[in-house]
């Protein structure tokens, strides 16, 4: 017997890789987390038990325009202790912990728990900075400077639900068949770089950005140092942390359309750039000599969240697998077909993206 | 002085059964080592002349020379050596400042061979070059912070106007090597060289010859404290140019080009009399302060119509990291690093050997400072100083260079032996002279081809390493310092490199 | 048809080893201390480098198409291989009187008194692959081509 309990799973044979699963409806309606609990579950040999996690989108409509602020804490006193700081930022619209489980192979627990805030007018208004790069710099804050209090998913209508465990066992743990989505994402984790602590299991978000990652960044030492740059701090030792950021400095600072972004991350080669039209080629060109400090090298398969948009994208030469279908409105990816299949037995159209070309899902007009 | 008190600092030995007596060491030694004797149908050797240059070992047909150190030893004494006792000596017997050729030969800390890199395995796969594309294409030259694009029927347009760039094939280029202290045909066979290959050459401050501003769109022509050549065709007939501050060999001192280099083209090439000393000011007499670096600058930037990279050189001094953030925000679109182990025609030897930094050091924390300042991409680094091999260049490029200089390490690959007497213009490699005896020796197309062939090995080699670290572009390894480990260093440097120790 | 030597004085380095190889290549030996230190007598070189100030080159025979030697010659021991190969001399019909070397007019041929008295010029190192020259050249200052003329 393990400390996970009857599963010795570390006696299994060692199968390389982490696990990844998400779905959109892109027509806004909204799931439960039953299903998505059920196609990570199918991934089960992808884990090692060592994390597992979730994003859900839309999951708290009465409080939509407020930031969900989600947190661990070691103990009371940390607890205390970040309370008052972001009583003096923040204005707390309610406050609670996050409802979950008793599961087994979900061993002892932080305190969980879940703020609705609203930045304070007051001190917003003498700062020169919009409400979300407050939030950004409030959570940073906390994350640096509280000892033993760690902010997890900090987006409006949006939330992150993670553990050490296998993700199935999560996704009980924290009763996610309880909430309604029209995104789920979800995340099996086989960490090798970094120790099995709450915090470092995907997904990692900032704002409503949410990544789950499979795969190891080389270039990481550099997309961290480049981020830093921009006011960013890499706090938690994962290579998902650096993407996200990267993200949001593409997206929301810098401005620039979502394909334009993952061409960053996965350009494509120098011999390809060399045989375009002469404005395509200027295009990339300067794409690769600006961002070049931005490009993710290495093996992976990401899928972002963010409020109304999923999109999954493939490294430059497509070292991990990644899936996707379409069924209605709705858009599966996954790192295996199975994955897929498992909640959605017969899709129409069924395909495997290639590198650098994003598969990019989107609210309709109208919708929620 | 007539007698002189000093032991031949080289031994000249022949191995007399394998002598044929083809006088070829006689012929070639322009110090006049060996010399023939007919009645004896003998060849003699005066081992106080030789200044260690192999060039009558590497020609004899036979191998019958041996040059070794003297083995005549002082007593031995870890404070007075030899070295120490004979610089005394031949000062007492000129009064003159020593001088010295090519890089500082001190045993300082060599960090490179400090420094080892990853590789990746089972969690990320190593990339083979053979078989997969593995890109050093490198870029130099300001970059802005982001790019604005605009969308137009689904199609993504840039909108952003770039700076002036530099495209190299590999991030490594000829450093500064000026037409005087090296010969012409050193001079051409550098030029082409970078023209063919997809880099650029650097002419130092020696100004370009007519003949060699073919190969202009590859030249980085230098502006340095004498402005020797430098004239409005000079700026226009290159790719880039480059104030020269300082370099690694003699920070705080100007160029030196013994009146003996300074023929007739060197003459008409720097606009200075025939055999006069050119002797550049220590500083531009017209940058006393960094507002004045910004005023040149964009003078040069005017004169050229914005459509070549400024890029200003200085040495690796105590504040680089401060100076290289002043130079950024005067203007300048590159910074040039020279280190301690920078290579130079001529400089004082004190000079030499102990003012500067490494140029490790300097890049980690001119590279730090300028991200810290949220400056980093406005400006490419370039380092140079004492690089000998493809892993020199890819530890800097970790480190966080854009690129990197070789000058060393191109005149090696061309014939130098290093034996460090450029300043006498005698050069029995035709490298560092313009006797015409012996330019002659430097055939431009071998040289060419073996300028080349490094180049080429070295590129191979780099996209090997790369790929082993699971890395398939240059750019994700730039600044990339988490792929370095520093073994045996100090708490202190490992700070300041910016890397862990192996094993963590 | 036919390739030829031909020096590039601008790399030329006076160093004379051209010389040293040839001798090399006519000798017994073909060892080159041997050659030198115990073959009595020593055969003698048949290219010789011109020196005038700074500039030098090696010279040899030019295997003229009309070559003025093999007309001088009255014994036949000049002649030409074939219609397009090099001029070659043969020492056994050569009878000394050196007419060959009066008329040559890159002065390019030899008086060879070593065993007896004859003339002595360049063979192209007929019969090898490359003449020894070019080949111990360290400089590349001789080239062995066809130049077509």
């Amino acid at each position: 017997m393990n400390e996970y309990g009857m599963r010795d799973l570390l006696r299994e044979k060692e199968i390389s890789g982490c696990g990844l699963s998400a779905y959109m409806d892109e027509s806004g309606k909204r799931s439960s987390g039953n299903d998505i609990i059920q196609s990570i579950a199918l991934l089960h040999d992808r884990s090692n038990g060592l994390g597992g996690g979730f994003a859900a989108y839309g999951i708290y409509p009465e409080f939509a325009d407020s930031y969900a602020f989600h947190l661990f804490y070691e103990d009371g006193v940390s607890q205390a202790a970040c309370e008052e700081l972001i009583r003096s930022s923040f204005e707390i619209r309610e406050s609670g912990p996050i409802a979950t489980r008793k599961t087994f192979g979900i061993g002892p627990a932080p305190i969980i728990w879940r703020y609705f805030v609203d930045p304070k007018e007051e001190v917003l208004a003498h700062q020169d900075l919009s409400a979300d790069d407050f939030v950004v710099r409030e959570v940073m804050k906390i994350n640096r400077k509280i000892d033993g209090a760690f902010v997890f998913s900090s987006g409006k209508n949006m939330g992150a639900f993670k553990a050490v465990g296998f993700p199935e066992d999560v996704g009980d743990f924290y009763r996610l068949d309880e909430y309604e989505a029209y995104m789920w994402i979800a995340h099996g984790r086989f960490p090798t770089n970094t120790p099995g602590w709450w915090g470092g299991a995907h997904p990692f978000t900032i704002l409503d950005w949410a990544i789950v990652h499979n795969g190891e960044i080389s270039s990481y030492g550099i997309n961290m140092r480049y981020v830093e740059m921009f006011g960013y701090h890499c706090t938690m030792m994962t290579d998902t942390e650096v993407m996200a950021y990267l993200f949001d400095l593409l997206l929301r600072k810098h401005g620039l359309p979502v394909e334009t972004a993952c061409t960053i991350l996965a350009p494509p080669f120098w011999d390809l750039i060399e045989h375009m039209p002469e404005e395509e080629r200027a295009y990339y060109t300067a794409l690769r000599m600006v961002y070049g400090s931005a490009m993710a090298n290495g093996p992976f398969a990401i899928v972002l969240g963010s409020t109304g948009m999923m999109v999954a994208l493939n490294d430059r030469v497509k070292l991990r697998p990644l899936v996707a279908a379409r069924k209605g409105s709705r858009i599966y990816v996954s790192s295996e077909e199975s994955g897929i299949r498992e909640i959605c037995p017969h899709p129409d159209t069924v395909w495997m993206p290639r590198t650098g070309e994003p598969v990019i899902a989107r609210l309709q007009e109208g919708t929620a | 002085m007539r007698f002189s008190y000093i032991e031949p600092e080289f031994l000249v030995e022949r191995r007399l059964e394998r002598c044929i007596r083809c006088q070829v060491c006689v012929r070639q030694c322009a110090f006049e080592v060996h010399t023939y004797d007919e009645a004896s149908d003998t060849v003699f050797e005066d081992s106080s002349k030789c200044v260690g240059c192999l060039r009558c070992v590497t020609y004899c047909p036979t191998d019958a020379l041996i040059v070794r150190q003297n083995p005549t030893t002082f007593k031995e004494n870890a404070n007075w050596t030899g070295r120490v006792i004979k610089n005394i000596y031949k000062q007492a017997e000129t009064g003159g400042v020593l001088l010295t050729g090519m890089g500082n030969d001190r045993p300082y800390p060599i960090y490179w061979d400090h420094m080892v890199l990853n590789a990746s395995q089972v969690t990320n796969p190593s990339i083979d070059p053979l078989r997969e594309p593995m890109e050093l294409k490198t870029y130099l030259g300001r970059k802005p912070d982001h790019l604005n694009v605009s969308v137009k029927e689904g199609k993504v347009k840039l909108e952003t106007k770039l700076a002036p760039q530099l495209e190299l094939r590999i991030p490594v280029l000829f450093s500064a090597l000026s037409y005087g202290a090296i010969s012409f045909n050193a001079s051409k066979a550098l030029a082409s060289a970078a023209y063919e290959f997809g880099t650029y050459y650097n002419t130092g401050e020696g100004g370009l010859h007519r003949d060699l501003y073919r190969y202009g769109e590859r030249t980085i022509v230098q502006c340095a404290s004498g402005r020797f050549g430098v004239h409005k065709d000079y700026l226009q007939a290159g790719a880039a140019i480059e104030i020269k501050i300082g370099q690694g060999a003699k920070p705080g001192i100007g160029g030196h080009l013994p009146g003996e280099k300074v023929s007739e083209e060197v003459s008409k090439t720097r606009m200075i009399p025939v055999g006069s000393d050119a002797l550049s000011p220590a500083p531009h007499h017209d940058i006393y302060s960094i507002e004045d670096l910004r005023q040149l600058i964009y003078a040069l930037k005017e004169a050229t119509r914005y459509e070549k990279p400024v890029s200003v050189k200085i040495a690796a001094v105590h504040n680089s990291a401060a100076i290289a953030s002043g130079m950024v925000r005067a203007g300048a679109d590159i910074i040039a690093l020279d280190g301690i182990r920078g290579g130079t025609g001529a400089a004082p030897t004190t000079i030499r050997d102990n003012v500067g930094i490494p140029i490790e050091l300097a890049i980690a924390s001119v590279d730090q400072r300028l991200r810290e300042e949220g400056i980093r991409q406005q400006a490419s680094i370039v380092a140079a100083g004492g690089f000998r091999s493809s892993a020199d260049v890819v530890k800097a490029i970790a480190l966080g260079a854009d690129a990197v200089y070789i000058g060393t390490s191109a005149l090696v690959a061309m014939g130098c032996h290093l034996c460090q007497i450029c300043y006498t213009g005698k050069c029995n490699w035709g490298i560092a002279t313009q006797d015409p005896y012996l330019e002659k020796r430097l055939n431009p197309e071998i040289a060419k081809e073996r300028l080349m062939n490094l180049l080429r090995a070295w590129e191979h080699e780099i996209k090997e390493m790369l790929g082993g670290m699971g890395i398939n572009a240059i750019e994700s390894l730039r600044g990339n310092r988490l792929h370095l480990r520093g073994v045996g260093l100090t708490d202190s440097e490992l700070d300041i490199l910016g890397i862990l120790p192996a094993g963590r | 048809m036919m390739k030829r030597v031909y020096a590039k004085e601008e790399v030329c380095a006076g160093c004379r080893l051209c010389e040293v190889w040839c001798v090399v290549a006519h000798s017994q030996s073909k060892n080159i201390i041997k050659a030198f230190n115990e073959e009595f007598p020593r055969p003698l070189p048949r290219v010789k480098v011109e020196e005038f100030g700074p500039f030098s080159f090696a010279l040899q025979c030019r295997h003229c198409q009309d070559p003025p030697c093999i007309e001088a010659c009255m014994t036949g021991a000049m002649h030409r291989e074939g219609l397009e190969g090099p001029v070659l001399h043969d020492a056994d019909r050569c009878v000394g009187c050196w007419m060959c070397i009066m008329v040559c007019p890159y002065g390019a041929i030899a008086r060879d008194e070593t065993i007896k008295k004859i003339a002595s010029k360049c063979d192209l190192c007929y019969g090898e692959e490359e003449p020894a020259c070019v080949a111990h050249c360290p400089n590349e200052a001789l080239v062995y081509e066809d130049r077509g003329e």
